[in-house]
């Protein structure tokens, strides 16, 4: 829009400013009639123009002194309404509720499980139900070195990755590939009832080089 | 800003001499020469001239390169900062006072491309919360209307822009015809106006089906049974028993992907809807615009055409004699 004003006003100022130069002071009445609209700003005499430009009637001019104050607000009030937008935008992206299934489940009683490996629950909740001759466990099927779910192998007696080779223990304890550290196994506890009551979202890790937690509380159910 | 800073250029053709003079010698020199350069752009004076150039970001390189023309207060340097910029270059450089004036365009246009601005933006997001399948669209526009953040505020703006861009469109139809803008040589651009608004309506019907309620299942039953009377393409239009048209064959089938208003509809309408439209509707607009251009711009008369510079048969544009 300014664009084209200044445009159009410059072709009345070139002639007007190159006629005289002692009229520089009075382009002011000329202007004001030229665009009403705008008057504050076309009292400067044709400051952005090739007239302006070249007559240097820019520095000569005594400068009116300009009330930005409502160019200012109005730009805040855009630029606020706008960043606002954006934080809008950006929360739309967090949903409040999600649909996703629960973390917390039960998988039966202890005695439901004989020893070594279970992996009937693990399309459903992505878990191997371990049992040894003291303890009843649960891996959480989750290669430690990317992520893949590994396959348990009951010939080899081993949990194997398909992305990578990372090898593991029939208890989930890394023997060969690139996986760091022993699989993570999941909060068990049991309900009133005996059930065994698995949270995935409660894990046990034995980092690389340090001490495990797979001896803490709630890791394991002695049986 | 008029006078360019000593220090970087000097650095800059310092160093290009020296590599373009030893190109012969041998690549250690070579890596000399690299080096001597990396040298200098990393000493003090390169660091803090650089620094100093953030007070005033027009300077610095980053600016210059993304702006790449000098920004004077003469009528080429404005022009050029219009020409050279891939979002303004739609507009005039320079536009007649009287072509915009409000009686004249209404402004229905802009408020048209704005209001598909909006739909497209509000669409996209939409978008992000919806499943095109039975069953789950319809779980997603009530978790839409309840429980996304905005959701609500975002489906009805797409809902309140959707039904002002007809009405818009249609404004805009009617200002032309108004001022006789559908005559040469903007002929051919209103005839890609009408396709616009056809593909406008489209819009809008494809979208009524995607919320899946009864409003638009049986808005688009009704829709789709007018198209089993298409007249040789539809299986109850005339001829069209006579070639071989059946439910399971005509154009309603190839709309629908069945002969009933099933799951196969539901994500048909939502292709066309989402992708297919709106990309042919972005092409035609881009050609739209351009047209608007070319045949004169905005409003106003027609722009003057030498008859050599015509195509000779049956050419019609408007003939004026430049002797």
């Amino acid at each position: 829009m300014d664009t084209v004003q200044d445009a159009n006003q410059k072709v009345e100022g070139e002639e007007k400013q190159t006629v005289t130069v002692t009229e520089k002071a009075t382009p002011p009445a000329t202007k004001a009639s030229a665009s009403p609209e705008k008057p504050k700003a076309a009292a400067k005499p044709s400051v952005g123009t090739s007239a302006g430009a070249k007559g240097k009637t820019v520095e000569s001019a005594a400068p009116d002194p300009v009330n930005k104050m409502r160019r200012t607000i109005i730009w805040t009030a855009v630029g606020g309404f706008l960043a606002t937008c954006f934080m809008m935008f950006l929360r739309f992206f967090l949903p409040r509720t999600i649909f996703e299934p629960s973390t917390i489940f039960r998988v039966g009683y202890a005695s439901d499980f004989g020893f070594g490996v279970d992996t009937k629950f693990q399309q459903q909740y992505r878990i191997w139900v371990v049992r040894n001759a003291e303890r009843l466990f649960v891996i959480y099927a989750r290669c430690t070195h990317l992520g893949c779910t590994p396959d348990w192998k009951p010939s080899e007696n081993k949990f194997k990755c398909p992305c990578h080779g990372s090898g593991y223990t029939s208890e989930g304890i890394n023997f060969e590939g690139p996986a760091p550290r022993p699989m993570d196994r999941a909060h068990v506890e049991l309900d009133p009832t005996g059930q065994i009551v698995v949270n995935t979202a409660r894990l046990y890790e034995w980092p690389k080089g340090e001490e495990g937690h797979f001896n803490d509380k709630g890791a394991f159910i002695p049986v | 800003m008029e006078p360019e800073k000593p220090d970087k250029p000097v650095v800059k053709t310092g160093a290009g001499v020296a590599v373009v003079d030893e190109e012969p010698a041998s690549a250690k020199e070579n890596i000399k020469a690299e080096l001597d350069l990396l040298k200098k752009k990393t000493s003090k004076e390169t660091v803090l001239q650089e620094i100093e150039d953030l007070k005033d970001p027009t300077k610095s390189q980053i600016y210059k390169s993304m702006f790449r023309v000098k920004h004077e207060p003469t009528p080429r340097s404005r022009s050029l900062g219009v020409l050279t910029n891939v979002f303004l270059h739609l507009h005039p450089a320079k536009i007649n006072r009287d072509a915009v004036r409000f009686s004249y365009t209404w402004g229905m246009g802009g408020i048209t491309f704005y209001l598909f601005i909006v739909l497209t933006f509000t669409g996209i997001l939409l978008m992000f919360y919806y499943h095109p399948s039975k069953g789950q669209a319809f779980q997603d526009i009530l978790y839409l209307e309840n429980d996304v953040p905005f959701g609500k505020l975002l489906r009805n703006m797409h809902r309140w822009a959707a039904h002002l861009m007809v009405i818009t469109t249609w404004l805009h139809m009617l200002r032309v015809v108004l001022t006789g803008s559908y005559k040469t040589p903007r002929e051919f651009n209103w005839s890609v106006g009408v396709v616009l608004l056809v593909l406008t309506l489209l819009l809008s019907f494809t979208g009524y089906l995607l919320p899946d309620d009864q409003l638009g299942f049986w808005a688009v039953t009704v829709g789709t049974n007018m198209a089993r009377a298409t007249p040789g393409l539809g299986h109850e239009g005339p001829f069209g028993p006579q070639l071989g048209m059946s439910p399971y064959n005509d154009v309603r089938f190839a709309l629908l992907g069945g002969s009933i208003v099933d799951a196969n509809a539901l994500l048909r309408s939502y292709i066309w809807h989402c992708i297919a439209i709106p990309t042919i509707v972005s092409v035609l607009l881009a050609v739209h615009f351009w047209r608007v251009r070319k045949d004169g711009g905005i409003s106003g008369p027609a722009p003057v055409q030498l008859e050599s510079e015509m195509r000779a048969p049956g050419a019609r544009a408007v003939k004026k004699q430049v002797a």
